[in-house]
Formats: C-alpha cells, structure tokens, sequence
C-alpha cells in the first residue's frame, strides 16, 4: 500500500465500486484540485470505499459556504475537504500594505473560522484540512525569524494559530501537509513548472502519499484504528539476543549502537501513554526475556507498560492470535513489528488482517520509518487514553481470579462491581465520542459521532442521555458505556445509540444497562422501548442482544419492550446513585 | 541519443495508457485538437508519465510551446536517459 503511484490510482477510477462503501467527499480549495480528487478517488477504491467527489472548481470557498443553497451543501457530503496553498496566500500576503502583513496569520485564520463556522451551521460533516506548507521567501534572510514583518514568521504563526484554533473545533480535523513536505523535502514537494502552469502545489507523484494522509483521519473518524503493538524483543526493543549474550550483552542505552533501540522504546512508551495497547510476542525462555525489563538499568520500557507478556516457543501467529483474544480487540487494529523478515512473512501469511511493517534491513532506520507511516492515526484524545494499559492488566487479573471459583456466578458476585448512570456532561463529551468512534463490536446501531454531536445531543431535550461507568475490587474500567435514547412522539423512547466495550462483556453489565434504560422509560412515563440492531462486519455479538433480554422481535432489525410489564434480568452490580 | 522509433513505440503507449484508448496511434503531427480529453490537466498527467518513463524533464517553455508530439520525440531523442 505505501508504494502507489498516480497512475496506479488513476487506473483505478474505472473499476467497479458497486460493492463498496458509499462515501461523499466534498474538495475546496485555492489551488486546482482536480489531480488531488483523481487521487482520492482512486485511493478510496484500495480501501473499498466508492467515494463520490464533490470538486468545487478553484478558489470557490467563499461563494460555496456563503450560500446555503450552494452545490456544496446540496451535495450532502459526508466529510469536507479544504485545501489552502500557501503559495497563493503569499500572493494575497504581498499585496498588503506592510503594517497589515503583520497581521496576516491573524486575518487569514479569522477567515478560515468564518468558512468553518458556516459550513458547521449547515452540515455536521467533519471538516479536513491541510495545513500550511511553510517556505521562506528569504526577503528578510535569517533576520525573518525574528520579524513579524516577514512571510516566514506569518505563515508559521498562521500553522500555530490553525492548530489551536482546530483544538477548540470539534469537527474540524487538521492533516498534516507540512510534515510531510518537511520530510520529503521543499525541492521534491514543489515542483514550481507545476505551479506555474496547472496551479498545483504539489507534485502529481506525491498525490499518493497526501491522499494516504486523508484517508488515515477518514478511516479512524469510521472507527478503523490501530489499538495495540505487539512487539518481538531480540534486534527490535534491544541489540543482540537474550537468551545468548544475557543480560549484559544486550545493546541498549550506552552499549555500542544501544541508542538506536532506547529510541524505539522512548517511541514506543510515548504510544503506550497515548493509549496504545504495547504486547511482547518473543522466541525466548521466559525467566530470560523478562529478565531485562526488570533488572536493566536502561531499559525504557518497565514489564507494566505491557498489556501482556508472550514469550514462549510456540510460533508468533498462534502467540498473535492468542493476545488478539484476550484483549478482545479486532485483529484490523494490531500492529506486529518484528526485526526479523523470515517472521513477518510466516505471521502475515497467516493472518490476513494484520498490521505487519516491512522495516528497513538498517535498525537505526526503524525509528524514521515507523514515524513516516503514521500508523497510529485518531481522531479524539481523551483522559482515559493514559488508564488503558492499566484497566486490561486488571483484566488479565480477574480471569486468573476467575479460574479459583467453582461458579461463574460465585465469581461475578466477588468482584463487588459497582456501576454508576449519569447523564451526559461536559467533562466526559470528548470520551463518549471517542467510544462512539472506537466501539464495533458491542454496539447496535454504530452511529459515530463527533465531540460536538455529543455537546448538541446533551443539550437537546428530545434526548435522554446516559453514561455508564463500572468498578471493582481490582480496579475502575471508567466510562464503558454510551446510550442514546431518543424521545419520539407517540410514547416511544428509540435507542439511538447503545454501545459499550467488550472489556466488561458478560459481567452482566449489559443487563443492568438494559434494565436501566427500560426503567428510565418507564419513569419518564413512556409506554414503549423501541431497540435497532443495524448490521455491520463486526456487530454480529449483539444480533440476539434484545430478544436474549425480552424485547419482541418486530422484523427488520426491530425489538420491543412495554416499561410497564418488563421483566428485570437479575445481574451482580449494585448501582451509585450519588 | 535515443532510437527515434523507440521513442515513438514507447510515446505511443503512454498515450495509450494516459488516454485509456488501446486503439490510439500517435504521430509526429498528433495535437491535442487531434485527441478526445486532450485538456490541460490530461497534458500535466501525460507530461508527468513522460518524463518519468524518459527519465527527464521538460523545461516550462517547452511544455507550454510544443505543439504536436514530433516535437516532443524530438526533444526525447536529445535528453532520454533511460
């Protein structure tokens, strides 16, 4: 997938999209945009997305979010995209009188907040776009570093003022133009024949890699994103081998090239504070290979940063499997990365959906590379992220409790669970919609949504909002559940959302949130709960959801409930009403 | 310098490939008037494939003055390099 060219994703314009996912792209720019759509379009095919492009000709910004009746918003797309060259906006940039070029990054970001706020009062779309490509045009030499007379200065106040401003708009989503120019470099990214003649700021052949960087934001707003790493140890998280060198041999930290892999571990400690799940899947004894994350005095990554430890003879695919279980995440949202080619290829042969880098052959590459593919994209951040490790560590605890119990029952009930339903507040918005985005399995109608779609759903009194969240003696799992309940007008409350993680499964923690929402039907004075089950590739786990807890089924997705005459399933968790 | 016949073969099935017409011949006297979609954006997509497969680059005059593909295997007889 890295290595598309133009052409390749050209051809695939003409392939039959007829199966796959129908998506609507809206593209706005200053620049021409047609080859950038060209390129999305035919990305989207390798993703098995039908993506039908809205190309607003150039410079259409202004005249297409001003008017409501616009070809833009009678599109309906599903997401927007904005690009804004900053060639062009050197232009406007030269012909300000010089006491207004040093407010530029001011002016242009006031503008940017008026399309999004207009395109925010018309469609719910998230809004993508790029930031600003910086150059220097060296009018004022180094001195323009320290200038806000010059262009330089603007143009990097303006990417500082776009990230902030983009961090206070919850539909509004930055990709990331400029690193990726940095990285390739000015002279390859910029071609200036181009820009003279077709008004493109960005070279054809490197279409391939800004749409990727499109689609990472796009997929991961589909709830599609990676959640774990499992990582070999021998010549990836250290130098040399364990089980050979011991523990004094390994290279890491002072020893020799050791430095290359205290990065990969700074890396990935960094990932594991952000929320991504770290899994050691090593070929070792493993008194040896724990040894070092215990007794090393350099070593970055400590034995709890790890979710789980495998380190055994069994073959990595298996071992892979096993951790894909017991985490009880798909296999689409792990990433294996191992030194070793002759592994990777034997664990991608085996498993189809998993994330598998092919690493440069040099280590000191490893680092570079795994940036470069930005594969772990998001599109929430949220104070439950840095808890993660934690709360499925606690997990792998109480299945070895479990095993001690003659009953599952008797099991259930030493936990001392105990869960709390409130309405939705400000403090949680960003991760509810982050659960809204994250949730495939147990969820029944997979309905995303944004921060702000939550902000507009909490405040709206057709709604009934609640959130779940669920402790025990071993430790608080925090917010797992989302339920939406809609107000409809003949005595019916419909769940529009209900979803929760697979981290409490069969803890009895859907029957009580089942029953909680029935009984809240029932003291609103509603005579009737409508469920949908709305099928997706990942959601069969809840097909039976409602029937197994005594809804009727209706036909087409339908269940029912009377509030009145519903039977409460017993359950083991006593509820906080504080 | 490069075979001008070779020039031509290897030009003509870019064309083919750029145009999505596998019936497409092209000659020294072919101008974009001659060729369906033959817009400015198809002559950035073609002139890019171009100097990819030709492994050169066309200066800017040059793309904007040619005016029909002899003038283009020309230039590509001079400045090939693979």
């Amino acid at each position: 997938m890295e290595s598309l060219t133009f052409s390749q994703l050209k051809k695939n314009l003409k392939k039959d999209t007829s199966d796959f996912k129908k998506i609507k792209l809206a593209v706005l720019g200053n620049c021409a945009t047609q080859l950038l759509s060209q390129a999305l379009r035919g990305y989207a095919y390798e993703l098995r997305i039908a993506l039908d492009v809205f190309d607003a000709d150039y410079d259409q910004l202004e005249p297409q979010t001003l008017n409501p009746e616009s070809e833009l918003f009678q599109f309906e797309p599903d997401y927007i995209l904005i690009q804004l060259c900053s060639e062009k906006l050197y232009l406007e940039f030269c012909d300000l009188p010089p006491a207004e070029q040093e407010t530029f990054a001011d002016k242009i970001i006031a503008r940017i907040q008026e399309y999004w706020r207009r395109i925010e009062a018309k469609t719910k779309a998230p809004i993508l776009q790029f930031d600003f490509v910086e150059f220097d045009d060296s009018v004022f030499g180094n001195f323009g570093l320290k200038t806000k007379k010059s262009f330089v200065y603007q143009i990097r106040r303006l990417n500082m003022l776009f990230s902030e401003t983009a961090a206070l708009d919850k539909q509004a989503f930055p990709i990331a133009l400029n690193s990726l120019s940095a990285q390739i470099g000015r002279n390859a990214f910029y071609d200036p024949q181009l820009f003279y003649i077709a008004k493109m700021p960005i070279q054809v052949e490197l279409l391939p890699q800004v749409v990727r960087r499109v689609f990472d934001t796009v997929e991961a707003l589909a709830g599609h994103f990676r959640k774990c790493v499992v990582l070999d140890l021998d010549n990836t998280l250290w130098g040399g081998v364990v089980g050979d060198d011991g523990i004094e041999g390994i290279r890491i930290g002072e020893l020799k090239d050791g430095k290359i892999y205290s990065d990969l571990q700074r890396y990935f400690k960094e990932l594991r504070n952000r929320g991504i799940l770290l899994a050691v899947c090593s070929k070792n004894e493993h008194a040896a290979a724990i040894q070092p994350f215990h007794e090393h005095p350099e070593m970055i990554l400590r034995e709890d940063d790890f979710v789980m430890f495998v380190s055994n003879w069994e073959d990595k695919a298996s071992n892979i499997r096993h951790i894909r279980e017991t985490l009880n995440i798909g296999m689409d949202s792990i990433v294996f990365i191992d030194d070793n080619p002759f592994e990777r290829n034997a664990v991608r042969s085996q498993i189809a959906d998993l994330t598998v880098p092919e690493l440069p052959p040099e280590p000191e590459k490893y680092l570079d590379f795994l940036r470069k593919a930005n594969l772990f994209e998001t599109v929430s951040v949220s104070g439950e992220d840095a808890k993660r490790t934690q709360q499925y560590r606690e997990e792998a605890q109480r299945t070895e409790s479990a095993a001690t119990f003659a009953s599952y029952d008797e099991y259930l009930q030493s936990l001392e669970m105990v869960a709390e339903a409130k309405p939705f507040d400000l403090f949680h918005f960003a991760r509810i919609a982050q659960l809204t985005q994250r949730s495939n399995q147990f969820n029944l109608r997979t309905i995303r949504y944004t921060e702000s779609d939550i902000k507009r759903i909490s405040e709206d009194d057709h709604f009934i909002t609640l959130y779940f969240t669920l402790k025990d003696k071993f430790g608080d799992h925090g917010l797992i559940s989302v339920v939406v309940l809609e107000k409809r007008d003949n005595g019916t409350l419909f769940i529009n959302e209900f979803l929760m993680s697979c981290r409490v499964l069969k803890r009895g923690m859907e029957e009580f949130i089942i029953n909680k929402i029935v009984s809240t039907a029932k003291e609103n004075g509603f005579t009737l709960v409508e469920g949908e089950y709305i099928k997706t590739q990942k959601n069969a786990m809840v097909a039976q959801l409602y029937t197994q807890h005594g809804f009727t089924d209706c036909g087409n997705g339908i269940f029912h409930a009377d509030p009145n005459t519903y039977i409460f399933t017993p359950n083991f968790i006593k509820e906080n009403r504080s | 310098m490069m075979d001008r016949t070779e020039v031509f073969k290897r030009l003509n099935e870019i064309f083919q490939d750029i145009f999505d017409d596998e019936e497409l011949v092209v000659t020294d006297e072919t101008c974009a008037d001659d060729v369906d979609d033959w817009d400015s954006l198809r002559h950035i997509t073609l002139i890019s494939a171009v100097e990819k497969a030709f492994g050169m680059k066309f200066a800017m005059k040059e793309v904007l003055e040619m005016e029909n593909v002899g003038e283009m295997a020309d230039i590509l007889v001079e400045r090939a390099t693979k």
